[in-house]
């Protein structure tokens, strides 16, 4: 599964976290551009982790800003598997 | 130069919305204490609803005595943690006291409640190994997790089968720790303790109950969380603390693991504050024995919470659970919603926690309130009509 594949699918779980509909890409900053608070993060991530079968622990989740930093998290993540 | 406070900015713009629209409801002074039910604010009598004085134990005149016996014989404070020269002999007596009545080998007490959960967490997780958290869990939980330096893994609330998936995913070596809230502070609810319990047959993990809202509230015995479900065997460590039941403040941790005494060489948030004040341990160890011989105040209490809870219900409220909890907390539909009727509250009279994001699950905002068994069914009564009259209108 590659970054590319994994994007899309992020930015579609983000819907419910975007409600003025901002564009979403690669860069986009999760918490700043979306104006999501600590605990709506997590919760997020939760949907990422249920979505693609995965663990993201949370000591990873303050090091992912970007759609990019989680989408490579991921594939590293599926790949291992 | 950056300022390092302009990135409170946002902040500082969502307080300053919150005054505008009245009182500060997040520094509310009470001027003078008349009861544990009842203050003086601004020149007005409130009542208060909004406390987590659930034992009603504050100004118990045995207890009152205690503390200034204790203030007349050793002093205003210990001046040191309890490693160095802060371990008066009240403290140790207090230690074996809470270690009785939970019908645990050992016990160890902390500065504040906050400081029981940095300490116990960061003392029995460290970085090899992995603890799990209700996503539901209170700050002091999350911030003794990070602590720790564990891997933190955070499963669905109340969610036993989500921990389940969770845990089979995981593959890493090292030590698991799952933490538990006994009475969850915000929605009132509690875990389902026999659910995880039973997953102790499938994973290998010590399990936490934080009986923070629930030390003195649940079970037969007000052991906490185990002591209602009769599953203290499962819990392998117990969390409380001193300023809601007990009515001082402090905390401990519990176990009955040989090693546990150790944790005291283990835990920074111990090792590295001074002591709980002699007022304060002297407060809490009569309060303790308040709390055993006298079990008709939990039964007040719940009759109480019963009684405030099918009043809220009966107004139509939507509560943050729908099993009867001494926490009720009302849902509101949005934050401006939550502080114009919170302020209706308390110009009516009546004080409950004002609790919205990010310090509520699931972007809840919430008029939170908590029942003291020394509230009388006038109170309750007195604050269900104010609610019809300024939230349910």
């Amino acid at each position: 599964m590659t970054e590319a594949e994994i994007i899309p699918k992020i930015c579609d779980l983000l819907g419910p976290y975007n409600p003025e509909g901002k564009v979403l890409a690669a860069e986009t900053d999760i918490p700043a551009e979306l104006n999501i608070d600590s605990v709506g993060v997590l919760d997020f991530i939760m949907e990422v982790e249920d979505y693609f079968d995965i663990e993201i622990p949370m000591n990873v989740v303050s090091e992912t800003r970007t759609v990019g930093d989680l989408a490579r998290y991921v594939a590293a993540q599926k790949n291992k598997a | 130069m950056v300022d390092l406070l302009e990135k409170h900015r946002a902040i500082a713009d969502r307080f300053q919305r919150m005054i505008d629209m009245g009182v500060n409801a997040l520094g509310v002074t009470n001027d003078q204490m008349i009861s544990p039910t009842r203050a003086i604010v601004g020149g007005r009598e409130i009542i208060l609803a909004g406390t987590n004085n659930y034992m009603g134990i504050t100004f118990e005149p045995s207890v009152i005595a205690a503390g200034k016996k204790a203030l007349d014989e050793f002093g205003t404070g210990t001046t040191g943690s309890r490693i160095a020269n802060g371990s008066f002999a009240m403290h140790k007596e207090l230690e074996r006291s809470l270690a009785k009545f939970l019908g645990l080998k050992h016990c160890i007490v902390f500065t504040t409640g906050y400081q029981a959960n940095l300490g116990m967490l960061s003392g029995l997780a460290g970085p090899n190994d992995t603890i799990y958290l209700d996503a539901d869990s209170h700050s002091s939980i999350y911030d003794g997790c990070t602590l720790s330096g564990a891997k933190l893994v955070r499963f669905r609330h109340n969610d036993a089968a989500d921990l389940d998936k969770r845990m089979a995913r995981d593959d890493t070596a090292g030590g698991r720790l799952v933490v538990l809230e006994g009475i969850y502070s915000m929605l009132g609810d509690r875990a389902p303790l026999a659910d995880f319990v039973a997953l102790k047959k499938k994973h290998d993990f010590q399990l936490l109950v934080d009986d923070a809202h629930s030390f003195g509230v649940l079970g037969p015995n007000g052991r906490g969380l185990g002591d209602e479900a009769g599953l203290e065997d499962g819990v392998d460590f117990v969390i409380g603390t001193f300023s809601k039941s007990i009515g001082a403040i402090g905390g401990f941790g519990a176990g009955n693991h040989p090693l546990f005494d150790t944790l005291r060489y283990a835990m920074r948030p111990y090792m590295f504050t001074a002591s709980a004040s002699p007022a304060s341990i002297a407060t809490s160890i009569a309060a303790l024995e308040v709390l055993a011989k006298e079990p008709e105040r939990r039964q007040r209490l719940w009759d109480n919470s019963q009684r405030l809870f099918d009043g809220l219900r009966a107004l139509g409220l939507e509560t943050g659970t729908d099993v009867v909890s001494p926490v009720i907390a009302v849902k509101m539909p949005d934050e401006l919603t939550t502080i114009a009727k919170w302020n209706a509250l308390f110009e009516a009279g009546v004080y409950v926690n004002m609790a919205v994001p990010p310090g509520t699950p699931n972007r809840l905002c919430l008029l939170r309130c908590s029942v003291s068994a020394a509230h009388s069914f006038d109170d309750i009564d007195r604050i269900v009509e104010v609610f019809k009259r300024v939230v349910a209108n």
